[in-house]
């Protein structure tokens, strides 16, 4: 089993690196771009015994308390079986 | 009065405080390593600058579960007084004791050269010796700098006083061309609502030496002595 968290800034919160990003983009040529925001995307690989209403739990729980700062950011769990 | 500099693996600015606080305040000092927890010996704690566990995840976000951070903030609840200098703010951010957080620069450059900063207030433990407008001039070396808080935070330091220097010009005007990062409000240190705990991105401790280009630093460890010896 195998846990995804992607965490991304709040909408509000400046991201001058996703703001570089969409620069350099727009350098080489891509056009109709109206906004670039980075974020982080972490693989949790979980034991297949697992269950998976627990393993939502715990993982959001990581993803809360560590993974993201929820002062800046917001995070969301998915669990594939 | 016995100070107390905290060390993480990747701090890096731990011997500069310490130097400062033997040599210039003149008192014991001991380097305090993550894994320990008893706190009970010291008056004032320093979390000093560096990059404590590589900034790996979020700077300052791994270091607040070093086993000594728990102690950090029973010490803090006492009374006692904690300093976080550069990445010791973005802890002390990361662990709830300063509200806000510090995020990537405005201008994503890493950026290490001499700022002014305009003092606030002289009604904190750290800013007691110093005239509220007076301007220091201290480097920052930061890419993670730029303080960032909801609407109802930056209400609550302004009413309450807690913003306790902001970045300025020369004549201590708090301008946009004088935020080297894009800190909101121009914030460089904010302290907590009991005004024991101060997290400030300059680095006082490099600004103690006229030799280093400035010795305006030593007021912040000057005045928080001062609050010591007269607590003691």
């Amino acid at each position: 089993m195998k846990a995804k968290v992607f965490v991304s800034l709040k909408p509000g919160v400046l991201d001058p690196q996703g703001k570089a990003i969409q620069h350099s983009v727009e350098l080489l040529g891509f056009t109709g771009i109206a906004d670039v925001r980075q974020g982080k995307y972490f693989e949790i690989a979980l034991q297949d015994s697992a269950d998976q209403e627990q393993a939502r739990e715990s993982v959001a729980r990581m993803a809360r308390e560590v993974l993201s700062n929820p002062i800046i950011e917001d995070y969301r769990v998915e669990i594939e079986g | 009065m016995k100070f107390g500099i905290i060390v993480f693996p990747g701090s890096n600015c731990d011997h500069d405080a310490y130097h400062v606080i033997s040599k210039h305040v003149g008192q014991p000092v001991d380097f305090i390593w993550h894994r320990d927890t008893n706190l009970d010996s010291y008056d004032a704690l320093i979390i000093p600058g560096g990059f404590s566990y590589g900034d790996y995840l979020r700077a300052g976000a791994l270091a607040r579960f070093s086993p000594v951070m728990e102690s950090v903030k029973k010490f803090a609840t006492t009374g006692r007084f904690v300093l976080g200098i550069c990445n010791g703010f973005q802890i002390l951010c990361e662990a709830g004791l300063l509200p806000g957080a510090l995020i990537r620069n405005r201008d994503l450059h890493f950026i290490c050269e001499h700022v002014l900063v305009r003092v606030e207030t002289s009604d904190t433990p750290f800013t007691n010796e110093m005239t509220a407008g007076s301007v220091l001039r201290i480097p920052i070396a930061h890419a993670e700098g730029n303080y960032v808080c909801d609407d109802v935070t930056l209400a609550e330091l302004q009413q309450e006083d807690r913003i306790i220097f902001r970045y300025c010009d020369r004549d201590g005007s708090v301008t946009e061309t004088a935020n080297p990062n894009g800190s909101r409000d121009n914030i460089a240190g904010i302290c907590n609502r009991s005004r024991n705990v101060l997290g400030l991105m300059p680095h006082p401790e490099r600004a103690c030496e006229d030799l280093l280009g400035s010795s305006d630093g030593r007021d912040i460890f000057r005045s928080l002595a001062a609050t010591l010896a007269a607590v003691a």
